[in-house]
């Protein structure tokens, strides 16, 4: 199976906890024209990152790097939620039953369903669980 | 290993310490008999010669500091009459009167001995070309070199400062093995090596470098020595005390200082008491046998530490380590001297973030706060939250194992913080006290 279908490259961006810092890589990425599709803050005390899913990540690092913005690319897994309760418990416990530890996950809500974001310590074992399991994987290409 | 005073380099410490005793009781009664100036001091610091009876009664003496130089611009606390006088130097002052030191034959006898010791423990002597390019003339670095390579029996290349497509032509021509002059400009000369197609390492005999008068790195002498194929040793000294005197052994371990010709202490700069082995603090400097320009206790404002034990190299006189600041940019902190230079060198050890940094004080209540912002280094960069504070927490302990006080971490982004040509301000201090 090609897991790397699924392995979507997600920008992350450190940010000092500034005014005008979070709202200069929005700019810049709209400056360029890229489309911002998921978008989170994690926040600690004094600084954050900044991680997002972009439409074109490649000319988003680019930008932001040419900007003096640290960033990186990191894969993480997009699960499309079941419109029902106890649809993130039944991802985690699939997860868990496999080992895999999720290091940060966040949502956004796609067009047709919530879209969850993972970042899990094993990209692979996780991809194939997952579908296995019955589960609803958004490929790369739908977010490019 | 080749010495060229072994009766005295070798010397076993209980020895020295008898010699020193002999000739700092000499230098106070000449002192006390002969100079109005010292005379005065010891009378309204309630000091008589007869107090020094063991070694340790040094701390009875005044300090003498670099403004009583100046005060008595040109010599009017030398010590020798100008028919005795051979040699003046002068240094510039960055604010107000220059200082003049002035030099007897016994002077610059002493002087001269101190470095043919220094440099032979660097592993230079006869047979070997020693490009001399530091600044000849006022300044003690040209000239103090210069005979005290020529004492070892070495040829000496009197290069001066300058020119450096010239200093490169003399080094390649006159088979030059050893050069003497401050890291910059060492780099300086192998910029324009590199310019002009010349491979220091491969084109040049040149296999050592003394190098002083500045401040400098080990991770500098690591970048000099690697690039260029050669050791690189620190040399110390300030025209006050004569000019250049110590450097460093081939152990490249500490600067070894005489103790015949210097008496050190490592003082808190805030109490003036004597801080214990291995510790930073401000360097006194008893030179033992000056004539013309005597300097007791003098503080020098630089900030190091002493080693005591015995070296690999079988000199049993005490080594003090690289210097890691001056006491101008010293910060009490709960009553904890922290030095700039400190913070730096620590960083420097953290690879997760850069060398630069800002530190901010304040005072919140009745404590003290200091801040230090590091920059983050790209490679270290993860997005895991996690994984950033660990490394906020990392350089937290480093710098508390340092500098014996807790301080407050940020992390910035690289490229952040400011840089700064010349000297760096690093600190800013808003208590208000
Ligand atoms: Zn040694």
């Amino acid at each position: 199976m090609d897991v790397t279908k699924y392995t979507i490259k997600q920008i992350s961006v450190f940010s000092e906890n500034k005014p005008g810092r979070l709202a200069a890589i929005a700019g810049a990425l709209e400056d360029e024209g890229i489309n911002i599709l998921a978008f989170s803050i994690a926040e600690a005390n004094g600084f954050g990152v900044v991680r997002a899913l972009v439409d074109r990540p490649d000319a988003a690092y680019k930008k932001l790097n040419a900007m003096g913005f640290m960033v990186s690319f990191t894969d993480v897994i997009a699960v499309k939620m079941r419109d029902v309760p106890g649809g993130l418990f039944e991802m985690a416990r699939i997860l868990s039953e496999a080992e895999i530890n999720i290091e940060y996950s966040y949502a956004y809500s796609g067009r047709e369903a919530a879209v969850l974001i993972l970042r899990v310590d094993r990209v692979d074992a996780a991809v194939e669980k997952i579908l296995a399991r019955g589960g609803t994987l958004l490929s790369a290409d739908e977010f490019s | 290993m080749i010495t060229w005073d072994p009766n005295m380099e070798m010397m076993p410490e209980a020895e020295l310490k008898k010699m020193q005793f002999k000739l700092l009781k000499m230098l106070v009664y000449r002192l006390y008999s002969f100079s109005n100036f010292y005379h005065e001091r010891m009378d309204a610091h309630g000091v008589h010669p007869d107090d020094i009876t063991r070694l340790e009664d040094v701390v009875k003496l005044p300090f003498m500091v670099k403004s009583d130089l100046r005060d008595n611009y040109p010599d009017k606390i030398f010590t020798a009459t100008p028919e005795e006088l051979v040699r003046y130097h002068v240094s510039s002052g960055t604010t107000g009167k220059p200082t003049v030191v002035g030099y007897t034959k016994n002077d610059l006898d002493n002087w001269t001995e101190s470095l043919a010791r220094a440099l032979t423990s660097c592993g230079v002597g006869r047979g070997d070309v020693v490009q001399v390019a530091y600044g000849y003339g006022l300044f003690t670095g040209g000239l103090g070199l210069h005979y005290g390579a020529e004492r070892i029996g070495a040829t000496v290349v009197p290069a001066s400062v300058g020119n450096t497509e010239r200093q490169l032509e003399l080094m390649q021509d006159l088979r030059v093995t050893a050069i003497c002059c401050t890291p910059s400009y060492l780099a300086h000369i192998g910029e324009t090596a590199k310019k002009l197609g010349i491979s220091i390492k491969n084109d040049t005999r040149l296999r050592t470098a003394i190098l002083g008068a500045e401040p400098w790195s080990d991770q500098m002498r690591q970048r000099i020595e690697e690039e260029m194929g050669i050791k690189a040793y620190n040399i110390y000294g300030t025209s006050e005390l004569s000019g250049p005197m110590f450097t460093e052994c081939k152990e490249q371990d500490g600067i070894h200082m005489w103790s015949d010709l210097a008496f050190v202490e490592i003082i808190d700069p805030e109490t003036s008491q004597p801080v214990p082995d291995g510790e930073d603090g401000e360097m006194v400097v008893t030179i033992l046998q000056k004539e013309a320009l005597p300097i007791i206790r003098y503080r020098t404002g630089d900030i190091t530490s002493m080693n005591v034990s015995p070296c690999p190299c079988g000199r049993t006189h005490p080594r003090i380590a690289r210097l890691s600041g001056r006491v101008d940019d010293m910060l009490i902190i709960r009553g904890i001297n922290v030095f700039p230079s400190q913070v730096e060198h620590t960083l420097l050890s953290i690879p997760e973030v850069s060398g630069y940094f800002m530190i901010e004080v304040d005072r919140i209540g009745a404590l003290d706060n200091m801040l230090v912002k590091v920059e983050l280094n790209p490679e270290a960069f993860s997005d895991k939250i996690n994984d950033i504070l660990d490394i906020r927490r990392k350089v937290g302990h480093t710098l508390k194992n340092m500098l014996n006080v807790s301080v407050d971490v940020e992390i910035s982004e690289p490229g952040s913080l400011p840089r700064f040509e010349g000297k760096a301000k690093r600190v800013i201090d808003r208590r208000v006290l």
